[in-house]
């Protein structure tokens, strides 16, 4: 999702090839990302760029109209860090709602809430993590809030609630149709709350992973 | 007062990739020796997310995480460069970077300083994992090309220090015979002028990690 918006954002046309993650993986996918075997690939005249994060900077390196990173270089560097923070914590942290229970269901909550109330330490006063426009952290963030959903009702909160500004930044985000295309696809094609609550009664906590990745 | 401080610990391989980056680019810094169990107010104010080093900090602003700092270092200051300036190269430099730093080098800390089935497994999953860095270095010298690079830097740690503890553990599993390219990389890293002069003491790491093992080992 992190690259179909950002390609959105830069007006770059492109082709999507639809990877059936729960069948089998295409013969492409193997050969473009062979460490990882995962979605998604940037297909670049035939060069392939893995890995979302690393996928959203190439976009922006290379097209220049409409900037999602800031031009000042330690600017550069702030965004850089909180995208990195974002990979790092707010999965794993909304994981460790979907697999605790009891007591433990309430420290997950809490380490999750904090790590969103850090987020909008960084953001400030302002409407995105990009200052007073959408950029690189508002895209590598916003796909992550496709399984806040999930997370609100295995967790029994809202985020709007707890985290009433980067509730706030969520709406702001969905508004822009670059967001909006790409969740009403990603709506269609599969409910991150189904899956989670399928993948709960089975016992199956390794296939969230396939799901995170069709999702970001 | 220096116009660019470097908070960080001398033997440590992240503060030692930012020290390598300076002193490429021929920048002044003044580094300020962290006692990592006894934080300055001067770090838990610069990094408070992390509370660790290194950090940068440069006009009195801080910058946090060593390969972020690594390319603010590439984008603020004049010198060799880096990273590629094609962007398509510099997306490969950004893989293997984090492929080398994020899987890489914590599963080959565990599969040397960790214990027991943790350790075991962690050794299995390095096998994969050097195997496949094995393969990437078929063709060339460093994972930069001809040249040390982002990557390599990223990997510092797996070409200094990690040989270093292996040798203090008494427990040599990384052989050219396993992975010759990886090992003449390794090899290649280790001796190139670019990075030879800036490494730390290779007899203080390897007294400091064989005083570890020996700890470990002791009867308690």
């Amino acid at each position: 999702m992190r690259v179909k918006i950002a390609l959105a954002e830069k007006g770059v046309a492109y082709e999507s090839h639809e990877e059936d993650l729960f069948g089998g993986k295409s013969d492409l996918l193997l050969k473009s990302n062979p460490i990882y075997e995962k979605v998604p690939v940037l297909l670049d005249n035939g060069k392939p760029i893995v890995e979302s994060n690393n996928i959203v900077y190439y976009i922006d390196d290379k097209y220049s109209p409409n900037p999602l990173l800031p031009s000042c270089a330690y600017a550069r560097s702030r965004a850089r860090f909180w995208a990195d923070f974002i990979d790092k914590k707010v999965f794993e942290a909304g994981m460790g709602i979907w697999r605790s229970k009891g007591d433990e269901l309430e420290v997950a909550k809490n380490d999750f809430i904090g790590i969103l109330k850090k987020l909008e330490g960084a953001m400030g006063d302002k409407d995105y993590f990009g200052g007073d426009n959408f950029g690189y952290v508002d895209v590598i963030a916003t796909a992550m809030t496709s399984w806040f959903h999930a997370y609100e009702v295995f967790g029994g909160f809202k985020v709007e609630q707890l985290c009433p500004k980067f509730g706030c930044w969520m709406k702001r985000c969905l508004k822009r149709e670059s967001v909006l295309v790409s969740f009403q696809i990603l709506k269609r094609s599969i409910s991150v709350l189904s899956c989670l609550e399928r993948c709960m009664a089975l016992n199956r906590t390794g296939s969230v992973d396939s799901i995170a990745l069709y999702t970001f | 007062m220096a116009e660019i401080k470097l908070l960080g610990v001398s033997l440590s391989p992240f503060t030692h990739r930012v020290e390598w980056a300076l002193k490429t680019k021929g920048v002044e810094y003044e580094l300020i020796v962290e006692d990592t169990k006894n934080k300055s107010p001067l770090l838990l104010e610069s990094n408070p997310i992390h509370k660790k080093i290194p950090v940068l900090i440069h006009n009195g602003k801080p910058i946090c995480e060593s390969m972020v700092i690594i390319e603010y270092i590439d984008e603020t200051f004049e010198g060799p460069s880096i990273l590629p300036k094609d962007p398509y190269e510099r997306a490969i430099a950004r893989f293997w970077a984090k492929f080398l730093d994020d899987k890489c080098l914590p599963t080959m800390g565990k599969a040397l300083l960790g214990e027991g089935e943790e350790q075991e497994k962690a050794k299995e999953e390095c096998v994969e994992l050097l195997k496949i860095l094995d393969n990437e270095l078929k063709h060339k010298k460093f994972f930069g090309g001809d040249q040390i690079g982002f990557a390599d830097i990223a990997a510092n740690a797996l070409a200094f220090w990690m040989g270093i503890i292996e040798e203090a553990s008494g427990v040599i599993w990384v052989t050219s015979e396993k992975f010759p390219n990886y090992c003449a990389w390794r090899e290649n890293y280790n001796n190139c002028s670019q990075v030879k002069e800036y490494l730390p003491s290779r007899d203080e790491l390897f007294t400091h990690f064989q005083s570890r093992f020996h700890s470990a080992a002791a009867p308690k």
